[in-house]
């Protein structure tokens, strides 16, 4: 009974989901016949790629990442802040400083071994993301949930791993005040928060774009940092020793 | 082609979703919803959006998925239901 009144909702969604997709045309064009011209994204588009131009507003070869972190970079601070506060969040709630949750699995050494090679690649291939952010796809967060997952998976191989948190508390911090520091340079000099005064040279080099790569970067330690925490506080829940 | 190609994958996503709500182990259904973001992965590159592809690859199937067999892997059986 349950399941068929839940599949008969799921249906109703589904009508009315689908006749509002198909009926009305102006709402919803279809997947690639959409008009760029006449919406204010054709701005973003031309004011970010152009070969033809020696010096773009913008100059990062992505033009997602040319809005995410030139035009609307105030909310990707409000988005890192977010992140900030869950991670301080789970680090009160959960009684950290006692030990180290222990697997029942012990790990073998094919695990062990094999975790040592990858962990390097991971780390390498996750920088390598948040450093071309401005280039290629990809950018802070992926590259900081990249770090992350390096730092998961050294906490499977070892059993008597404990990262130092001293450090990725210190890395997140600096990390934070940069961006501030960054953002009230040119919100006090050029009258406008987190504002790209740094020349933007030529497409597809790495030192281009501005303050672009540079944002990237603190983006990309501060993610890695604050989810490695969270990471260690849910792994070293427990009573206090 | 590529049109059949994303629904085809549309109805794989659909059925591994189903499937990891009825599946009777945790552990199965953790890895069929491991499979659902993999296959939305694919449709989001289908769609040319390389940034949310990789932004998904890496925190929807990778991290996600690991926290997840983490977790079950500290739960204590108390009970068989």
């Amino acid at each position: 009974m349950k399941k068929f009144i839940s599949a008969l909702l799921t249906f109703a969604i589904a009508f009315f989901v689908f006749s509002l997709l198909f009926e009305s045309q102006n709402l919803f064009p279809k997947y690639g016949e959409k008009d760029l011209n006449s919406t204010v994204s054709r701005r973003y588009v031309d004011k970010s790629v152009d070969e033809n131009r020696p010096y773009p507003e913008t100059g990062s070869a992505n033009i997602v990442t040319s809005i995410v972190v030139n035009y609307r970079s105030f909310d990707t601070l409000g988005e890192i802040t977010v992140l900030f506060v869950s991670a301080l969040g789970v680090s009160l709630l959960l009684n950290i400083g006692g030990e180290r949750l222990k697997f029942r699995i012990k790990p073998n050494f094919i695990l062990r071994a094999g975790v040592r090679i990858i962990t390097g690649i991971i780390l390498i291939v996750g920088i390598y993301i948040f450093i071309h952010g401005h280039l290629t796809p990809g950018g802070g967060f992926p590259g900081g949930a990249m770090i992350a997952s390096s730092i998961l998976l050294m906490y499977l191989s070892d059993d008597n791993f404990k990262e130092k948190m001293n450090t990725f508390n210190i890395l997140e911090g600096t990390s934070g005040i940069l961006i501030i520091v960054l953002g009230l340079i040119g919100l006090f000099v050029f009258n406008s928060f987190l504002y790209n005064f740094l020349p933007s040279g030529k497409i597809g080099e790495l030192f281009s774009a501005g303050l672009t790569p540079i944002l990237y970067v603190l983006i990309g330690l501060k993610v890695g940092s604050e989810l490695s925490n969270i990471i260690g506080d849910f792994l070293s829940e427990g009573e206090k020793a | 082609m590529i049109e059949i190609i994303s629904v085809i994958i549309g109805f794989l996503m659909i059925l591994f979703a189903l499937m990891a709500i009825e599946s009777k182990k945790m552990l199965n259904s953790i890895i069929f919803l491991s499979i659902t973001s993999l296959l939305s992965v694919v449709e989001f590159v289908i769609m040319k959006a390389p940034d949310v592809a990789i932004t998904q690859a890496v925190i929807g199937s990778g991290l996600m998925t690991s926290l997840f067999v983490f977790t079950l892997m500290f739960m204590k059986k108390s009970g068989e239901n």
